[in-house]
């Protein structure tokens, strides 16, 4: 039997700019009434480009943000954060890798202290206990426990986001949110990347939420696509029912515009070219 | 005569633990009216050696070549002032990040015709007309209101577009973009692709196309280069490059692309690399995955 992990109903998010002595200010509505739910252990894919709201979306979702409006529900709980502040045990619940694992990680603090720092805040766990939980997390993703006293500018690129990744899974969480998380990365890196969150999906049983731009990403890791296009879901369905029949112009644009790589299409464009 | 020569490239910088050589004896030559693309991870030396025939490069690196001849013009004699003449008229580049390769002090128009008087001098009547068909040409809307327009007040793929209309002002016969679509979208990506190819072979300039980018490579190249930590892994056509590739590295970087994806792993670059039987280790660590 699924259970449904996340769901969100006519989610809303608008944000007031501008507005200065001479300058009325105006409204942009980032996300405009979008619904969707989640079973537990499968992956929605959030597709779209810069400025669609995606982002905004993750934010709401993350619980960084509250919505404008619409209704969010974690565990089958309505969760509120403008009215009821975020509790220990939400943000225990959520968590977020962000896009450039460059600038998400502090370049002052060891990976040891990085990893330890979501249970110093949101557990009362004693130091050694949390040191233990770390070094099992550096073995999980992949890195050993000789890193543990390095900074992060001793990593590559791809060893910066797993590390992402396990700070986030630090705390055990139901839901992870994962904004472009392989977007920065080389495709060789890219690939380990994938393969490290679909091993760590089978074991911890994770539910995500992956935003991304890239196509062919999407279809390799998604259950289910939500494409977005100015802060409106166009088409929701699961992958094979989007990929296989875009209904949405939008949609079709941008399956149309991504690079195909196959030798067919090579062919196609050559003899386009001798003509 | 080819347009550009590259014999035995070597480019090392010095670094405080001794020189690193970023780029290991490669040898490229490309024709005029060509599309070559040059693929690579980061850190395989693919946009070092270009920079290297702009002369970009820092201090710290030492550039050794047998030869490096632009048009049949030996660049490695030239000094700095009569290179400054060739790079960005004849050889012109475009670079990864828009917003940061334009300087944000000046408008779009500027920027676009300073390379005009430097390189042409042209007079300002002649410049503004210039800039104007020029924006025209790369397909930017109102180009006499964006003339006057910072980089921070358009787009990602508006700034990418006023870089290439600031690299073909001159009519160069060769065009470096250095991952041109990296950092935009993907409908803005086929867009500035289409753009690019489509003056490459309006102008008939020769196209040298810097990228991680599979799917860019089949889009755009007539031939491939496959570099891998600073040497040149494999030079093809582009249809026999995906058909049958010869070096591991090749196959590696071609397999590890999701769309190619058998089963629900993605085989890395390092079960091709350094495992005896690549396909033996593929399916020992899907099943491993599985189980």
């Amino acid at each position: 039997m699924s259970v449904t992990v996340l769901e969100g109903k006519n989610i809303v998010r608008d944000y007031h700019v501008g507005g200065g002595l001479f300058r009325a200010s105006r409204t942009v509505h980032a996300v405009k009434g979008v619904s969707f739910s989640v079973d537990k252990g499968k992956t929605l894919a959030i597709v779209g480009e810069s400025g669609c709201g995606k982002s905004t979306l993750a934010r709401i979702i993350t619980l960084i943000d509250p919505a404008t409006a619409g209704e969010l529900f974690i565990d089958g709980n309505k969760i509120d954060i403008a009215k009821n502040g975020l509790t220990k045990e939400m943000r225990r619940k959520v968590q977020i890798v962000f896009q450039n694992p460059y600038g998400s990680l502090n370049p002052r603090q060891k990976i040891g202290d990085v990893l330890g720092e979501p249970l110093l805040i949101n557990t009362d766990k004693p130091a050694d206990e949390r040191r233990d939980l770390a070094m099992k997390m550096l073995k999980k993703v992949g890195l050993g426990p000789e890193h543990y006293n390095r900074y992060p500018h001793m990593f590559s690129g791809g060893q910066r986001q797993r590390i992402a990744i396990a700070r986030a899974l630090m705390l055990n969480p139901s839901l992870l949110v994962l904004d472009e998380p392989v977007s920065a990365l080389d495709l060789s890196v890219q690939a380990q990347v994938l393969n490290l969150l679909a091993d760590l999906q089978d074991e911890f049983e994770l539910t995500y939420v992956f935003i991304s731009h890239d196509l062919s990403v999407v279809r390799y890791i998604a259950d289910d696509v939500m494409v977005m296009y100015y802060g409106e879901a166009v088409e929701y369905g699961s992958r094979d029912e989007v990929f296989a029949d875009p209904k949405h112009v939008y949609t079709k644009t941008l399956f149309a515009a991504t690079p195909r790589a196959d030798v067919a299409s090579i062919k196609a464009r050559l003899a386009k070219k001798a003509a | 005569m080819p347009l550009l020569e590259i014999k035995n490239l070597t480019v090392s910088f010095d670094t405080a633990a001794g020189p690193f050589m970023a780029v290991q004896g490669i040898d490229l030559s490309i024709e005029p009216r060509e599309v070559l693309a040059i693929v690579g991870e980061s850190g395989s030396g693919k946009s070092v050696a270009m920079l290297a025939v702009m002369g970009l490069l820092p201090n710290t690196a030492t550039v050794k070549a047998d030869r490096m001849a632009f048009d049949g013009i030996d660049l490695l004699e030239l000094s700095p002032s009569e290179r400054r003449k060739i790079v960005g008229k004849d050889i012109s580049m475009i670079f990864q990040e828009p917003i940061a390769s334009l300087n944000p002090c000046f408008t779009a128009g500027f920027q676009i015709e300073e390379v005009l008087r430097f390189h042409l001098g042209m007079d300002r009547a002649q410049r503004r007309a210039r800039a104007i068909e020029l924006m025209k040409l790369v397909g930017i809307a109102d180009p006499e209101e964006r003339l006057n327009s910072f980089p921070h007040q358009m787009s990602g793929g508006q700034c990418q577009r006023v870089m290439i209309a600031i690299a073909i002002a001159c009519n160069p016969k060769l065009l470096i973009a250095d991952e041109p679509t990296t950092a935009l979208d993907v409908t803005i990506q086929k867009q500035i692709l289409d753009l690019l190819v489509g003056l490459q072979a309006k102008y008939g300039m020769g196209l040298i196309m810097i990228t991680h980018n599979m799917g860019v490579v089949a889009e755009t190249a007539d031939r491939v280069i496959v570099q891998y930590k600073g040497r040149k892994m494999e030079e093809a056509d582009v249809l026999s490059l995906f058909e049958s590739p010869k070096s591991n590295y090749t196959r590696a970087l071609l397999s590890a692309l999701p769309e190619n994806a058998v089963g629900d792993r993605l085989p890395t670059i390092s079960d091709m690399l350094f495992e005896p039987a690549p396909s033996a280790a593929g399916a020992g660590s899907a099943t491993g995955a599985a189980s």
